[in-house]
This record gives C-alpha cells, structure tokens and sequence, in this order.
C-alpha cells in the first residue's frame, strides 16, 4: 500500500504557501509598481535571488540563521519555544522566502502594465487608494493574479532542496513527495518512486494546462 | 471664479522648462487652453485636478483653497470636487458602462442620477456593456457621464476629442456643449484643434513654452482666412466624372457632399482625395 501522506503534507504546505506570500504580494508588488523608493532596486535584487541561487544556499542560510545553536533560532526557541528548523511552520517560511518572485514577479508586472489613467480616474472620482486598489487594479489583473498563485504553488509542490535542508524527512511533518520519491528510488523501490512521481506529473500538468485555458479564455472576452 | 497661478519645472523634449501660468477663469465659463505638444496644457490639468504638485502654486475656488504651496495647503484629488475626461477615457474594463457609472456614486447619493445621465447621453442601450465592446465615441461619452455623477461644479477636458474622427468629433462637441450648460459648469478644455476651439469656448489661452502669450475670444485671437463676403471652407475632392464640355467634381464639406462643375482647362487642381479651398459662392 502506498504511503499517501507526503501527498497531504505537499499540498497543505503549498496551499498555506501560496495564501501567505499573496497576501504579502499584493502590497510589496504594487510598492514595487508605482512607488519610486530608493531602495526598490536593493529589494527587487532579493526577491528575485531565489530565481538563481541554489536552494541549498537558501537553506543553509536558514539553518544558520533559525537553527537552535545560533542567535536568532535560539532566541524562539528560548523565549517562544518556537523551533523552525525540522519542523512543518519552519518548512512554510522557506518556502515563502524560495517562492517570493514567483507570486511578486506578476502581479508586479501586471499592475505596472495597468494605465495609471484608470487609477487616477479613480481617485477624480472621490475613492480611496485602499478602495481603488481592491475595485479597480485588482480586478483588472485577473490573469496575473492567477498566474502568480499557480506559479507559487506548483513552485512549492516542486521543492526539493530546500526542505531537504531544512525540513529533513519527517514522516506526517516535513516528508513531501519530491523527497518521498527521492527515498524510494534510495532504496531502489521504484514501484512505489513511479507511483508518486506519476500522480505529481498528472496534477501539474493538469492545473497549468487549466490556467492556460482560462487565461487565453479571458484574453480573448476581453480584445486583448 | 478659478483663479491659480502654478510654476512647475517640466521636462520637455527641447530639454528643461518652466511652467509659470496665472489664470482666472469666470464662473461658467468654457474656456480652452491651447497650446502644440509638450507646451504644458496637460500639466496644468493634472495640477488642477491634484494628480501633480507644482514646486510653488496656489489654486483658489471661490473661496475655496485647494493647494498653496507657501501655507502647505495641497487638497488630495479625491477632495477636489472636479469631473476629469481623459484623452484616452480611462474607463474601468472591469465593470460595465452602467457600473463605471455607478463606481463613482458618492455615499447616499441615488441611483436616479444615473438614469438620468445614460438618458442624456444617449447610452441608455449600452449600459451592460463592457468598454472594450465599445467605440471610441462611445467611450467617451461614457467617460463623460462618468465625469458628471458626482455632480462637479468644474470639468476639465484633457483633449478629450483627438483619437476620435470628425463625425463622432462634431456630434461630442455638441454634447459637451449640451452638459456644460445644463450642469452649469465652469468647463477647462485642453485642445489643439482651432475649430473645436471656436466652436466651444468663450475664451482661449495661448500657452507657449510653458507660459500663456496671449488670451480672449478664440474668434479673434484665430482669425479665419478669408474676411470677404460669404464663407470658406476646405473641401475633399471625391469623384471626379467627365460631363459634357467639361467635369462633375464632387467635394466633401463638413461631412456633406456637394457638386461642382468644372471647366476642362481648370480640372488640373483636382484630384480624387486632394483638398480645395471652397468659397460659398462658388457652391
């Protein structure tokens, strides 16, 4: 019988992922959209350094900075009792950290691409920034919106390095499938390797064949 | 009574300019700026609506402050009671044109209002519609019932008619004519376009590099070329068809097509798609 449990913990973890980082997102994007700050070229560096860098430094880096030896993850664990390193709420804050461009990046670009007319005709028309922001530039960049969520979360699904560095391979806590199939094929099952391997090819490319279709759908309603 | 005066640095493409204007505009006046591109007419539009803050300025509205620089009074637009029309309409692709419409709908005010300004602008029949399914004269006289829901006592006109063709031009012009009337309002319009002008505005102001050179009644400040008896016009020759001794030219003129007989010796000076100077008498 195979071990369906990685599978929950995958998608637990990539569905709290991807309802985090959009909630962060959405005012770091639009900072990064319109605002002119001076250090939005500082900040846009780091959020796309996941895009290059090996998982393996992002996790080393987190071990050392969360792990319980050192100032800060000793520092949680004194006073929180809060340990991050090898645990499920550990493994959520890297992937939020390894997935930030892949959420950031467009919902960024579709709301610079929005005309800042509309935004300014909504603020001649007495609304807020708060209220412009929900009704009008959200809205209007549904694809985008899809395309990040989508992205974060096949993103997640796809994490491999970093929770093996900083997650391990827990049963029922930080075991996921890509590290569940990289155990079976260790010890040469590769029956049960097949089996996961088989199921997370089908799911992705179902959900991004999915958002293919509804964004070209939504393109075409549109004229665009 | 409008009074502001705004200097703003700008950059244009000859390089680095001054913006220094002092205007007063009378309560229920339609008046124009005009001005080629890059002179600053839509810099002063958008500091009036509050979308740009000058280095140094003071609008005044009646008694009203809305920006002075120098006691750090600066009114956000959305305090500026004032309806705005983009060049390019700038309607809400999200919601329809009953929705655009709606969206700007003040607390507690009715819906009635609405109606009301579909009925007048001839939209009744396009309200569920979404914009990207409308032409260009249809946006923006969607655009410019939007502009009027909040019942603004100022509208400013951001070369509001450039994108659209003459027909659909004239009958807007009509209809901004129309509201500026029957809302009682003091109208800004931004154009280039001396005919619209003419026809619109009870006062222009020449603006040229950045400042105003010359202002008052648009009739004498653009004068028309022929001061002879009868009118000029400017004709587009359509057909041309040989007839008898001589041809049948036919040439169109505000959008009506009239025919003219012409004299083979004369019939050089016109071509399918050529334009001619008309004089009436000769039609």
């Amino acid at each position: 019988m195979v071990d369906l449990l990685p599978f929950w913990i995958t998608f637990k973890l990539a569905l709290i992922t991807t309802a985090i980082l959009l909630v962060i997102s959405l005012p770091v994007a639009n900072w990064l959209a319109s605002g002119k700050g001076k250090f939005k070229s500082v900040i846009e560096a780091f959020i796309s350094m996941p895009l290059v860098l090996p998982p393996s430094v992002i996790g080393f880096y987190f071990l050392v900075a969360f792990g319980p030896a050192y100032g800060l993850g000793h520092f949680l664990e004194h006073y929180f009792n809060l340990r991050l390193v090898f645990s499920f709420p550990g493994l959520v804050l890297a992937s939020i950290i390894y997935s930030l461009p892949f959420m950031i990046h467009p919902i960024q670009s579709g709301l610079s691409g929005l005309s800042p007319d509309i935004r300014e005709a909504s603020y001649l028309l007495g609304k807020s920034k708060w209220e412009t922001f929900f009704k009008v530039q959200l809205p209007n960049i549904k694809p985008a919106l899809l395309t990040g969520i989508v992205l974060t979360f096949a993103h997640t699904i796809g994490e491999f390095g970093v929770v093996l560095m900083i997650g391990g391979n827990i049963p029922n806590e930080t075991r996921v499938v890509s590290i569940a199939i990289y155990d079976e094929v260790e010890v040469l099952n590769y029956h049960t390797a097949n089996i996961y391997a088989g199921i997370l090819f089908a799911i992705t490319f179902v959900v991004l064949l999915v958002v293919n279709i509804v964004n070209k759908r939504y393109a075409i309603t549109r004229n665009l | 009574m409008i009074s502001f005066h705004i200097n703003k640095q700008l950059q244009s493409a000859a390089g680095q300019m001054m913006l220094d204007v002092e205007c007063h505009i009378n309560k229920g006046e339609l008046v124009t700026i005009y001005g080629v591109s890059g002179a600053g007419k839509t810099t002063i539009l958008r500091i009036l609506a509050g979308l740009l803050i000058p280095e140094k300025g003071c609008i005044k509205i009646g008694d009203e402050t809305w920006l002075d620089t120098g006691k750090k009074i600066n009114l956000p637009p959305q305090k500026r009671n004032i309806g705005f029309v983009f060049q390019h309409y700038a309607l809400f692709p999200n919601m329809t044109v009953r929705g655009n419409l709606a969206y700007a709908l003040q607390k507690g005010q009715a819906e009635n209002d609405i109606d009301e300004l579909l009925a007048l602008m001839d939209l009744e029949q396009l309200q569920t519609r979404y914009p990207h399914n409308l032409s260009g004269g249809q946006q923006q006289r969607v655009a410019l019932a939007r502009a009027l829901v909040r019942k603004p006592k100022i509208l400013l006109l951001d070369e509001p008619l450039s994108a659209l063709d003459t027909e659909m031009r004239l009958k807007l012009q009509d209809h901004i004519l129309d509201i500026h009337k029957a809302y009682k309002l003091t109208t800004i319009l931004v154009s280039h376009d001396k005919d619209e002008i003419i026809k619109l505005s009870d006062k222009v102001f020449v603006l040229e590099e950045g400042r105003i050179k010359s202002s008052g009644k648009p009739v004498i400040l653009f004068p028309t070329s022929g001061n002879e008896a009868g009118f000029n016009f400017i004709g587009e020759v359509v057909s041309v068809v040989e007839m008898g001794m001589g041809f049948l030219v036919s040439l169109s003129i505000l959008n009506q097509v009239f025919e003219l007989k012409v004299p083979r010796e004369e019939i050089g000076k016109y071509r399918v798609g050529g334009k001619v100077g008309v004089n009436s008498f000769e039609l």
